[in-house]
């Protein structure tokens, strides 16, 4: 086995996440544990409040408060006119209860209705919080998304995150390196949630369990960050440590002028910095794996798992007879969760539902994306189709460039920001027995609400389908 | 936090892969800003025969007689995939489960679990179906013993199992350890490394 960050010639090569771990790195501890240095915490009502809480009983504080953000994006309503008030039981106290320990932790809370709110992994990136090179925690699984930027960004538990706030440090086992090189040019309309839907299918859900993943390769550089940012989200999903990627001069043009970006002198030095920050060309890593991305097509999960997916143009597939016991009790609970038989057309599904939002699919350039599909045309009679804007920036935005109007014209909810029915919370859901086309991460059994059949796909998917009224594939609505 | 040394208890079966953390601890259960008050509300979807509701769906493995006090879980791989809640493991501990045995484990939840006194066992999954196998003939009486100081598990007729763990991991739950306590002796070093850092990186710092 090759041992990363060495060469024959023993002159050290490092890749990007060897670079971001040594520069963060305290200490090595005994086992292949490091102390690493924490930048920046993200919190959520959620998760967050409870972190706070436990904190302050326990007379502990918070080192770096001016480094610790929290918003309200997990229980909050999103209906318009939204309060503290929300359909989550008793979701009034989490939102409350941030609020106050917010306050007394000193740390910067971007409230409800507050110009800044929005989901942490949009709200992130677009106020300059996650920067390369830096690292950054926050007790929500999706944190890797923000490792689209170049940063060292990870999901973690409630008690890390009074660690890393108490310390500013978190006791971390290096991951292993696998690069994924995405080849070659997207074909219209397929986009980076395809990429990532096709990953995971491809090689399982535990594909990249134990890894720190660089995501590389033509089709890569030519994401936008926004679309960067959805690829990365889902390594959670293919039980990654987290997902990076080499920050280029489109990461420095996106973070130039955002509110908590490095001004003055230090944007100079800090973007000189930025451009360093890339795997050196002959720097192995513990895994590699390629992905022709020019023979790819909208992908759909047809399960309860995200590797239970294909092309939406495809079919629930048929059990191989040698299946472990536990892997045909699985994929036979998932055909029944999902009232779907194997061998059956994907397209043949009628939908109930369709929602486009979430931190892998809110960002301006998705709602575009699905506005683009559905200007001019009307979703189906029966579906309910909603459309939740991932920040307040992202929804004035839209707002301002008639996106609402598109989605309202069509027959969409127009939403306040918020996380909303990505999963279900005790509030809002859609019903029992109903599928729903989604553009969020998780089909889990449950996960939009009991008995609810989660269908995962790209905003353009979820928007062609609404139309249709069951699962399509958006090349049918080509302009 | 609670000690884990050596725990005998009942093995109950729950062999599907990637169980989900939000299928161990749905969403609509975590009610208070606690982490007290959820072991109720464990696999809620799967045991009770209604969302919200308490009536137990007499199929759910925990509901059945023969496994009534189990304190492991036997699983397939990925278990605890998912949503990073913590509340999963909180669940679980208040339930009265003090170990999972399963081929992997999602990566947060295995350090949740580490940090809550419960014990993730990775063994193959051959040998966690031998494991059901071997209990399911009288679960009460056909118990498994877990022992981290010799990182074994035996199965009821005896047969031995090793596992690895980490030996921070294997630490922290043999002392029960409070790892913010522990970190915050090496204080001097973080602000020496802190001072370094803000030499070099300033603008990570002025926000």
């Amino acid at each position: 086995m090759r041992v990363a960050g060495s060469t024959t010639a023993g002159n050290m090569t490092k890749t990007l996440f060897e670079k971001l771990w040594s520069d963060h790195e305290v200490a090595r501890l005994e086992d292949g544990d490091s102390l690493v240095y924490i930048d920046r915490v993200f919190l959520h009502e959620r998760t967050g409040s409870v972190a706070l809480e436990s904190l302050s009983s326990e007379g502990r504080v918070i080192r770096a408060p001016s480094r610790v953000f929290c918003s309200m994006d997990h229980i909050v309503d999103t209906l318009p006119g939204r309060g503290d008030e929300t359909l989550v039981p008793n979701g009034k106290n989490f939102i409350q209860s941030t609020r106050q320990a917010s306050r007394q932790a000193g740390i910067r809370l971007f409230d409800v209705n507050d110009s800044e709110q929005g989901i942490v992994h949009v709200v992130s990136p677009e106020l300059g919080i996650v920067q390369p090179g830096c690292t950054l925690v926050c007790p929500d699984s999706h944190t890797c998304s923000q490792g689209a930027l170049g940063a060292l960004a990870w999901g973690i538990g409630s008690s890390q995150a009074e660690h890393a706030m108490a310390t500013n440090t978190l006791v971390v086992k290096k991951p292993r390196t696998m690069r994924v090189t995405f080849n070659g040019q997207l074909p219209a309309l397929v986009s980076a949630k395809d990429m990532i839907l096709h990953l995971i299918a491809r090689y399982t859900t535990a594909g990249g369990a134990g890894y720190a993943i660089e995501f590389a390769g033509e089709a890569v550089s030519a994401l936008d960050v926004e679309a960067r940012l959805t690829l990365c989200n889902m390594a959670v999903e293919f039980s990654a440590f987290t997902a990076l990627i080499a920050p280029d001069e489109k990461v420095i043009d996106y973070l130039r002028g955002r509110t908590y970006a490095p001004g003055g002198a230090n944007w100079e030095a800090a973007a000189a910095y930025w451009r360093s920050l890339h795997s050196d060309a002959d720097a192995s890593f513990d895994r590699e794996i390629e992905v022709d991305c020019s023979q790819l097509a909208p992908f759909v999960s047809w399960g309860t798992s995200p590797q239970q997916a294909c092309e939406v143009s495809g079919q629930v597939p048929v059990p191989d007879a040698g299946l472990e016991a536990s892997d045909s009790t699985t994929l036979r609970k998932a055909f029944e969760y999902m009232d779907v038989q194997p061998g059956q057309a994907l397209r043949e599904l009628a939908i109930d539902g369709a929602f486009i939002g979430s931190c892998t699919n809110s960002r301006i350039s998705d709602l575009r994306e699905a506005a683009a599909i559905l200007r001019g045309r009307q979703v189906a009679s029966g579906v309910r189709a909603i459309c939740v804007p991932g920040s307040q920036a992202v929804k004035r935005e839209a707002e301002a460039e008639g996106l609402d109007q598109v989605f309202t014209a069509a027959g969409f909810e127009w939403r306040e920001p918020g996380c909303s029915m990505c999963f279900y919370a005790g509030g809002e859901g859609f019903g029992a027995g109903q599928r729903v086309v989604s553009s969020t991460n998780r089909n889990f059994e449950g996960r939009q609400g009991p008995g609810v059949r989660s269908h995962l796909a790209s905003p353009a998917t979820v928007a062609a389908s609404a139309l249709a009224g069951r699962l399509a594939d958006p090349r049918e609505y080509l302009p | 936090m609670k000690q884990f040394t050596v725990h005998r208890g009942v093995a109950a079966p729950l062999l599907r892969v990637n169980v989900d953390t939000d299928a161990i601890i749905p969403s609509r259960e975590m009610k208070l800003v606690s982490k007290h008050g959820l072991g109720e509300g464990l696999f809620a979807g799967w045991r009770y025969t209604a969302p919200g509701g308490r009536e137990p769906e007499p199929q759910f493995v925990l509901n059945r007689p023969e496994y009534s006090g189990a304190s492991i879980l036997l699983s397939g791989r990925n278990f605890g995939c998912g949503s990073s809640r913590e509340h999963a493991v909180w669940a679980l501990a208040e339930y009265g489960i003090r170990a999972i045995v399963a081929p992997s484990f999602g990566v947060i939840f295995q350090g949740n679990c580490e940090r809550n006194g419960i014990l993730p066992v990775v063994l193959e999954d051959a040998a966690v179906q031998a494991l059901a196998a071997e209990v399911a003939p009288d679960p009460q009486r056909c118990q498994v013993e877990i022992d981290l100081q010799q990182q074994r598990v035996l199965s009821p007729a005896g047969h031995s199992y090793g596992f690895d763990i980490a030996s921070s991991s294997r630490q922290m739950l043999l002392q029960g350890l409070d790892q913010i306590g522990s970190t915050l002796q090496r204080l001097d070093e973080i602000e020496a490394f802190e001072r370094e850092l803000r030499q070099r990186r300033p603008w990570l710092f002025e926000l």
